[in-house]
Formats: structure tokens, C-alpha cells, sequence
């Protein structure tokens, strides 16, 4: 099957890795990797921040470039759920009924990297062998968002030769939330710092989650505090193999 | 509408009032053991029930098939509360709200009332307009008490004294009711309140009250409690005085079954709170003989009007939104500067008194959704947030000067950035040129502008030097040549 | 006033006129509800009884023949004078020392030791009674200032859900447009350090008699 990779901007531009180990994973499970090239931004952060008239155009930028796919997969569960859950608000919002039509087609058609494995393709061993010791965040989009379930953990639970801590108080906020990260950052710093706590309590050497957003600010706080945990994305954990 | 009620405290950014809050450990711990508290205690209850879902369905939908024909049911419950000898007020604002109370009060001459904790009453400000008029409210729940104790305001809307801790409680208590001995144990501290109140109760002949509920069909109307205070303002004296949102109306009898299964689960993590109280009318020989109702507007036919701002006024208080935000837990109340605080009054207050009055408030959340999860009539809180901040930026931008806050500029600049694929690819390569000023070993630990606000607290990884699109054009250009 | 009322209807009538208006609603949605699956009779009280004991109240069992023996137990344990509602059957009362509410002061009842009241019914589920003004209730101040109540329920008054109790009052609000009261435990305070404290403003103990429990 072909699968149209959205990268995201944001990972386009930060989080290079992340994309290779989709790209990875997808060709190792013999199926053919589509990079649309004229994708950018999803809207998200406009859209979210209040800059509604902004996102727009990137809206129907983005349905442009990948309604011609039958399936396009994502390493974010947040721009999955921009795309699923408010891109049919945002084209009630413009009034446009032809944008309307054409986001109830694609979005169904847009999946979370764990969606499309374990519930699309009904996978959950992709063949990955990682020996550390990882906890898992699951981010608020993949669960109270687009319900992803225990999707990733399934996925983790079956890596060949990890040990895997759950995390304490797992289904709370990292405190991350796009702008909210900036615009109320002392907020954010009083959610992270739980957070960390309770990420370092496990005494896991990785956290693992399925935005790499939320750990760009999870991992910017571990790097700080000099606490030699790292973070890496679902993607990256499932992609590595017995020679790497 | 101007923010002379709800808004308790004007404060000019949600985060100002946040970082106070922030600083103050005991108010940090007080909220922390209570938040966890309660939310385990509703977990429980709610999990006890197998059909959990389908009430929250059906809580939603009721409340939904009432705000689209709110005026049937309110001409309804009019009528029949008449029927029943009750009068019936009209208020379209907090002012003409406060005016009806205060002059049924001075009817009756009494220079005091005893009031059952009322959010509604707190909205219009009613006791800062009866003290004006010569009148005095007493608080009659402990948590209200303790508040008005202290002269402070409230920080939550169930357990409004939620920052407080019980010797905080103690001290407050020894001072007002000249008891030097009390100790700090709860059971103590309801004790020496019970005393205090019961004179009160037997002695006061006009009561206040809000509503939970309103019954359309045959003009009943609910009150839920836990200590009695309620009973007692609701049976003892010979005035009674209810003043209620228009949005508290359910169609029929059989609805608030739904509700009396979905509040107290919900709000005290109880399977049902000690005490609710169902009236119609006046009950001859029992209870009050005068029974009066305010039906209150105060912004909420605005709120109406709006088809996403709707669904806000499908809220029955519980509160569970509150207990459950991460944002709320570490800030407390009084950083929202509104009788409404967390998600609830996130949304709420901002379409109460206008957005441009309260502009900070729909951002004060990271927008993680755990209000929805939660919430038991599924307001859908995070698409009502994004919704009032589209409404922030519109407004914002009906101005000039709007279009010139460094957020304005900055957005709009990477809205056309990323509407072109090579103003996109041009911008990841003028980052990468752009950061190596501030990178050491992959991140930047002291950002310029706005980094500053993120690097202040945490470090920033850096732009790799291969974006991802690069790497795929090189790996299928070998692929080309090989 | 009329002005006002004319005012805030018209505003509502314009708020709602914008939206779109899903079609008025005959029936409620809290009929379409599945039901809870049915309990045998003993379960049910026992459901009761346990949900009632949690809130910290205290549960007893007799039979009819032998209510006003069972009432006379729990009275002779707290005080020597107890209010009962004008109504209360007389059988019952005869050798209890209780007065009869026929217009007592709030004073007189504040001062008595304890009420003795029947009830309107029992909800197993969330271990509740409601009263409703029926015979052997009384007015709701009689059974609210003493700070004793006890209560008799009859095992063949308990229901199993809320709703079930909300079908069955729905007679006592329409035909005798009686107020009603919910009793779930002892009046409560959650208000310090959210911390569950029994007893503040109404009756700081609940006792409850079940009659007639089948099994027993």
C-alpha cells in the first residue's frame, strides 16, 4: 500500500529523525512511502491561538496536497486532530460548504502512526529491538483527542529487549499546549515540573510519547535540569533494529 | 454589558494572577491534596455507575432540546410556579436583579437574611447591594461563611474556601466567634458553625436562594446541599427569595432524575449528597409563605445567540472541570478573577461580560481536554476556548493597532511563510542560520524575544542541520543515480 | 416588570431563532435510558441497607407487629422526649415517649430530643429516603431542627435507581403538590480540606428501621 507521510512542519524542520524512523518502519512492513512536497503547516497553532482567517488558507492548502492519498499517516497525534476533529468546525466557521465536503472525505483518511499500525494494519510486533529502559507520556491529543487508546503501548510492550516503566499519573497534561507553553509559562513550568517528577521517578533513561511538541518541552526541562533522561518519539523506538 | 458582576476582580492577564499564585506553597499544597481528593472520589461513584455514558448523552441532549426552546419551558415553569403561589420576577441584568431582591426585603422590614450558598447571587454581587441598602447577608454554608469570615473571595465553586486549610479555618473561627479553644479537627470546626448559624436560623424571617433546577412542567424548583443550611433557609423563614439563571430550566419531571444522578457523582464524588430539597410554590402550613423568583438573564440570552458558546450554558456547576484541570490545580481560583474559575469560567465569564473584558481567559488552558472527559452534560469546553480566541483575534483585528502586536505580525508572517512551499523551505534554512548565535551542544539555553519566555525555564533543541525534506530528496536522488 | 419579562423573552426568542431548532421534544430522554437490570427483593434492601450504613447512619430491621417495640429500643437510648409528625399512626406511638407536632414552636421542636417520622420511599442505589409530606412525615421543619431523626422505611417502598423514585413521586408532585426531601445520611460538610465531616446543620444522626424486609 502507498501511505502518504505528513510530516509536520514542526517535525519537518526539528524533529528529521522522527520522519526517517516513520519512513523506517512503513518500508520494513513492505509498504511504499509517498512525501507530498508542497505539504507545510496544518494550521494548527493559528487555528488554536485564535488566528482563524490565518489558518485557513494552510487548511486548504493541506487538503489539497493529500486528498489524491487513500491513506496518509502522521507522527503527531495533535496535527491529526487538528485535521479530524477542527478542520470541519474551521470550514463552518468560513461558511464553505466545497472545503466542508472535501475534509469529511479526507479526514477519516488520516491516521496517528500507532492508529495506522495497530488499528489499521492490525500490527503491534513492527519488528524493533531497543534495550533501554523507557516510560511512556501519553500526550493529551492522542488520548483525549483522537483516542488512540493503548494503542502505543501495545506497540512498546512488544519491542524486543525493552523494559518498559509506566509512567505515574500518566494522563496528565505536560503542560505544553502550544502557545499556552509561552503565554502563561509559569503555568506551564508548575505542570512540567510534576511532570519530571514523576518521569524521573521511574528511572527510565528514555521518554517516549507520540508528539514530538510535548517532548520538545518535556526534554527542554530534562536537559535543563541535567537529568540524563532523553526523549524520543514513538516513531524512533519502533524504527531502531537488532544492528543499530 | 459591563464587568461590574461575575468578574470579581478584574485582573489585567490571567497569567499576572497565575504567577502570584504560583509563589504561594500552602495555597500550592492546599490545592494539590484537594484536587486529588476529589477526583478520586468521583472516579469511584462514577465508575459504580455501568450506564454512565448513555446519562451523559442524555443529560446533554435534555439540556440542548431546552436552550432551543427556552422560551416554551420559561413561560411554562412562569405559569405553573404562579399556579402554585409563587410569584414570578423578571431581571434582564444584575442591577434589576438586585433591585427586585433588595425592595422584597425591604417589604418585609428585616435588616438581615439568611442566604444558601448561591453562585447566581454571587454573579449580580446581591450582597454587596444589600449591604448599600442597609440590609445584612449572612452566609449560611461553612465554605461561604469562612469566605465572608475572612472578607475574601471565592476560589472555587463548590468549596469556595478550597485555598483554605483548617488551621487557617481555626484562626478565623477562634477571632469571629470568640472561641479561643477550638482546635483545628473538622468535626470541631462544623460544630462551632452549627452554633453559630442555628441562632441565626431561628431567628432571621427572610431567606435567599439560587436554583439548581427548575422544573417547567409542574413548576418545581431543586436545591442540592450537603449540611442543612439549605433546609433550614428553605423551610424556617416566612419570606423566601430565589433567584435563578434563565438556563436552569428542565422540561419535564423526569429529567431531573438524569440530573440527581449525574450532579452529586460529579461535583462531591457522592453517590447522592445529604440533602436536596424540592419545592412547588408555597406549601400551606409548611414552609414559607411568601416564595418569590428572579429569572435572571444577565448576559446568558447573549450566550444563547452564539451556536458553539451555546453548549456553556448546558452547565449544572458541578464543578468536575474545575477539580480535574491541571491548570486550575496549580493556580487556585482567584487567578481567573471571576466567580466562574477553571475551564467552566474560562468559557463562561469571557461570553458573560464580552471577551474584550476578560480577552486572557480563554487562553488560560493548554487545552489538554480533560474538562470534556469529565464534564456531565459533554460540554465540549477545549472547541469553546478555540472558539473565543478566534473571537479575541477578531476583535483584536478590528483595530488597527491590533495588527501590530508583535503576536499579529509574528502570526501573520508564518501564515504566509507556510502558504508557499518556497518561503517555507527558505525560513527552516534562515533558522538554521539564524540560531547559531545561541546554540551550544544542540539547544539554545537563553532565546531572544519570545524564546525568552520558553528558554527562561527550560532549553530549546535546536534546528538540526538536515531538515527532513532534505534528507528525502537526497536519499531519492541516490536512489536516481543508483 | 411586564416590560422586563416582554424584554428577556424577546431576547431569548432572538438567540434561539438564530440557531437551528431541533425539533421539540414530546417525550424525555431520560425515558430512553436502559434500565438497570432488576434485583430480588432481598438484594434490594440489603443494596439499601448497606448504601445507608455508608454514610454513617444507623440500619435496623423489624416487622410491623413489632415497629413500635424496635422504635422504643433506639428512643430509650438518646433522650425522653421525641416529636412525631400530627399524623403519625397511633399504634406506634402509644408507649413512646413523643409528643404530636399539632402546631408546636420551631422552639418545641429545635428542644426535643429526636423525630420519629415515616417516609415517602428508599433508593437502594444511592442509599436514599425521600420524603414527601405523606402520612407519618410531617412538615419538612419537624423532621430538619432535632438533631435526631429516626426514620422508618418499609422494604416494599425501596426502589432501585433514581429515576424508578422520580416515577413514583411524580403523583406527590402533581397531584398533592407536596415538597420533598432527600435524605442521603446525616447533613455533611465537605467545605474543610474537602474531608467528609458528618453532622453540621440538620439531624447529626440518622437512624433508619426497615420494615418488613423480606428474608428476614
Amino acid at each position: 500500500m502507498t501511505i502518504a507521510l505528513f510530516i509536520t512542519c514542526f517535525n519537518d524542520t526539528l524533529f528529521p529523525n522522527t520522519g526517517k524512523a516513520v519512513v523506517t518502519i512503513l518500508e520494513r512492513l513492505g509498504h511504499q512511502v509517498a512525501f507530498p512536497e508542497e505539504q507545510t503547516c496544518c494550521g494548527q497553532m493559528h487555528f488554536n491561538t485564535g488566528y482563524q482567517s490565518e489558518a485557513l488558507p494552510l487548511i486548504k492548502r493541506f487538503v489539497r496536497v493529500f486528498s489524491e492519498y487513500e491513506c496518509i499517516v502522521s507522527p503527531s497525534a495533535s496535527c491529526v486532530g487538528m485535521v479530524r476533529d477542527m478542520y470541519q468546525y474551521a470550514a463552518e466557521v468560513a461558511k464553505d460548504k466545497g472545503l466542508a465536503a472535501e475534509v469529511k472525505a479526507l479526514a477519516p483518511r488520516v491516521y496517528e502512526l500507532s492508529e495506522l499500525l495497530v488499528n489499521k494494519l492490525g500490527l503491534v510486533d513492527v519488528g524493533a529491538y531497543y534495550p533501554h529502559r523507557v516510560t511512556y507520556h501519553p500526550t493529551c491529543h492522542s488520548i483525549r483527542g483522537i483516542r488512540v487508546g493503548d494503542a502505543p503501548e501495545q506497540l512498546l510492550r512488544a519491542v524486543r529487549g525493552i523494559d518498559y516503566v509506566p509512567l505515574p499519573a500518566a494522563e496528565e497534561c505536560c503542560g505544553f499546549g502550544g502557545t499556552f507553553a509561552i503565554k502563561n509559562a509559569d503555568t506551564s513550568m508548575a505542570m512540567l515540573s510534576d511532570k519530571m517528577r514523576n518521569i524521573t521517578g521511574t528511572r527510565a533513561e528514555v521518554c517516549v510519547a507520540a508528539d514530538n511538541s510535548c517532548l520538545m518541552h518535556i526534554g527542554g526541562a530534562l536537559h535543563r535540569q541535567r537529568t540524563g533522561v532523553k526523549i524520543a518519539h514513538l516513531a524512533e523506538v519502533l524504527a531502531s533494529g537488532e544492528q543499530a | 454589558m459591563k464587568p461590574d458582576s461575575v468578574i470579581i476582580e478584574l485582573s489585567p492577564e490571567f497569567s499576572v494572577g497565575a504567577k502570584q499564585a504560583l509563589q504561594n506553597t500552602q495555597l500550592r499544597r492546599n490545592m494539590g491534596k484537594a484536587t486529588q481528593t476529589i477526583r478520586a472520589k468521583r472516579a469511584t461513584v462514577v465508575g459504580e455507575l455501568p450506564n454512565w455514558e448513555s446519562l451523559r448523552d442524555a443529560g446533554e441532549r435534555i439540556k440542548a432540546e431546552t436552550m432551543a426552546h427556552l422560551d416554551v419551558y420559561i413561560e411554562r415553569l412562569e405559569k405553573n410556579i404562579q399556579a402554585a403561589g409563587g410569584t414570578v420576577h423578571w431581571a434582564s441584568t444584575a442591577a434589576q436583579a438586585n433591585e427586585i431582591v433588595t425592595k422584597l426585603i425591604q417589604a418585609t422590614k428585616s435588616k438581615h437574611i439568611i442566604k444558601v450558598k448561591s453562585l447566581t447571587t454571587d454573579e449580580i454581587r446581591l450582597n454587596e447591594a444589600l449591604e448599600a441598602a442597609g440590609i445584612t447577608p449572612i452566609e449560611t454554608d461553612l465554605a461561604e461563611l469562612i469566605i465572608q469570615l475572612a472578607h475574601e473571595k471565592s476560589s472555587h465553586i463548590l468549596v469556595p474556601a478550597i485555598h483554605k486549610n483548617r488551621s487557617e479555618i481555626r484562626e478565623l473561627f477562634q477571632k469571629a466567634m470568640h472561641l479561643p479553644d477550638l482546635t483545628d479537627e473538622p468535626k470541631e470546626l462544623a460544630a462551632a458553625a452549627r452554633t453559630f448559624l442555628r441562632e441565626k436560623f431561628m431567628t432571621v424571617k427572610v431567606a435567599t436562594s439560587g436554583a439548581n433546577f427548575a422544573i417547567a412542567e409542574t413548576g418545581s424548583v431543586c436545591v442540592v446541599e450537603s449540611e442543612g443550611n439549605g433546609r433550614m433557609c428553605l423551610t424556617l423563614p416566612d419570606v423566601l427569595i430565589t433567584v435563578m439563571g434563565i438556563e436552569k430550566i428542565l422540561p419535564r419531571w423526569e429529567d431531573l432524575g438524569v440530573f440527581m444522578q449525574l450532579l452529586p457523582r460529579s461535583s462531591t464524588g457522592e453517590r447522592m449528597n445529604p440533602y436536596t430539597s424540592i419545592w412547588t410554590g408555597v406549601h400551606p402550613g409548611d414552609g414559607p409563605q411568601e416564595f418569590h423568583i428572579v429569572l435572571l438573564d444577565n448576559g446568558r440570552t447573549q450566550v444563547l445567540g452564539d451556536s458553539v458558546g451555546r453548549q456553556t450554558l448546558h452547565c449544572i456547576r458541578c464543578s468536575a472541570c474545575i477539580n480535574i484541570c491541571p491548570v486550575y490545580e496549580r493556580t487556585g481560583g482567584h487567578a481567573y478573577g471571576s466567580v466562574y474559575p477553571g475551564p467552566i469560567g474560562a468559557i463562561l465569564t469571557p461570553q458573560l461580560v464580552g471577551t474584550e473584558h476578560a480577552a486572557s481567559l480563554p487562553y488560560a488552558s493548554s487545552l489538554c481536554g480533560a474538562c470534556y472527559d469529565v464534564c456531565p452534560v459533554k460540554i465540549n469546553i477545549p472547541e469553546v476556548l478555540v472558539h473565543l480566541r478566534g473571537r479575541v483575534v477578531r476583535e483584536k483585528h478590528s483595530h488597527v493597532s491590533g495588527w501590530l502586536d508583535p503576536e499579529s505580525i509574528g502570526m501573520s508572517g508564518l501564515g504566509q511563510v507556510f502558504g508557499n512551499r518556497m518561503a517555507y523551505e527558505g525560513a527552516q534554512t534562515m533558522g538554521k542560520l539564524a540560531q547559531w548565535l545561541f546554540v551550544h551542544d544542540g539547544y539554545i539555553e537563553n532565546g531572544p524575544g519570545p524564546l525568552g519566555a520558553w528558554t527562561a525555564m527550560r532549553d530549546l533543541q535546536a534546528i538540526p542541520d538536515q531538515t527532513f525534506r532534505q534528507w528525502w530528496r537526497e536519499r531519492n536522488e541516490h536512489d536516481d543515480h543508483a | 416588570m411586564t416590560t422586563t419579562r416582554n424584554q428577556v423573552l424577546a431576547d431569548i426568542r432572538a438567540a434561539t431563532a438564530r440557531g437551528e431548532r431541533p425539533g421539540h421534544q414530546t417525550h424525555s430522554f431520560a425515558t430512553d435510558l436502559q434500565a438497570e437490570a432488576a434485583l430480588s427483593p432481598s438484594a434490594l434492601v440489603h443494596m439499601f441497607a448497606e448504601r445507608v450504613s455508608e454514610y454513617k447512619a444507623w440500619v435496623g430491621y423489624s416487622t410491623s407487629a413489632g415497629l413500635s417495640e424496635a422504635i422504643g429500643e433506639r428512643l430509650a437510648l438518646y433522650g425522653t422526649r421525641y416529636v412525631v409528625p400530627a399524623d403519625f399512626p397511633a399504634d406506634l406511638v402509644q408507649q413512646l415517649p413523643c409528643v404530636r407536632d399539632e402546631q408546636l414552636s420551631h422552639a418545641d421542636i429545635a428542644s426535643a430530643d429526636g423525630v420519629v417520622s415515616l417516609s415517602a420511599l428508599g433508593i437502594a442505589q444511592t442509599g436514599s429516603i425521600v420524603l414527601d409530606a405523606g402520612v407519618g412525615q410531617g412538615r419538612r421543619v419537624l423532621t430538619l431542627l432535632p438533631d435526631y431523626h429516626l426514620c422508618v422505611v418499609y422494604a416494599a417502598s425501596i426502589v432501585l435507581t433514581v429515576p424508578e423514585a422520580f416515577e413514583r413521586l411524580r403523583a406527590s408532585i402533581q397531584e398533592r403538590r407536596a415538597p420533598l426531601t432527600f435524605i442521603s445520611g446525616p447533613s455533611a460538610t465537605s467545605d474543610i480540606e474537602l474531608n467528609r465531616v458528618e453532622g453540621v446543620h440538620g439531624p447529626r444522626r440518622l437512624e433508619v428501621i426497615i420494615v418488613d424486609a423480606p428474608g428476614r
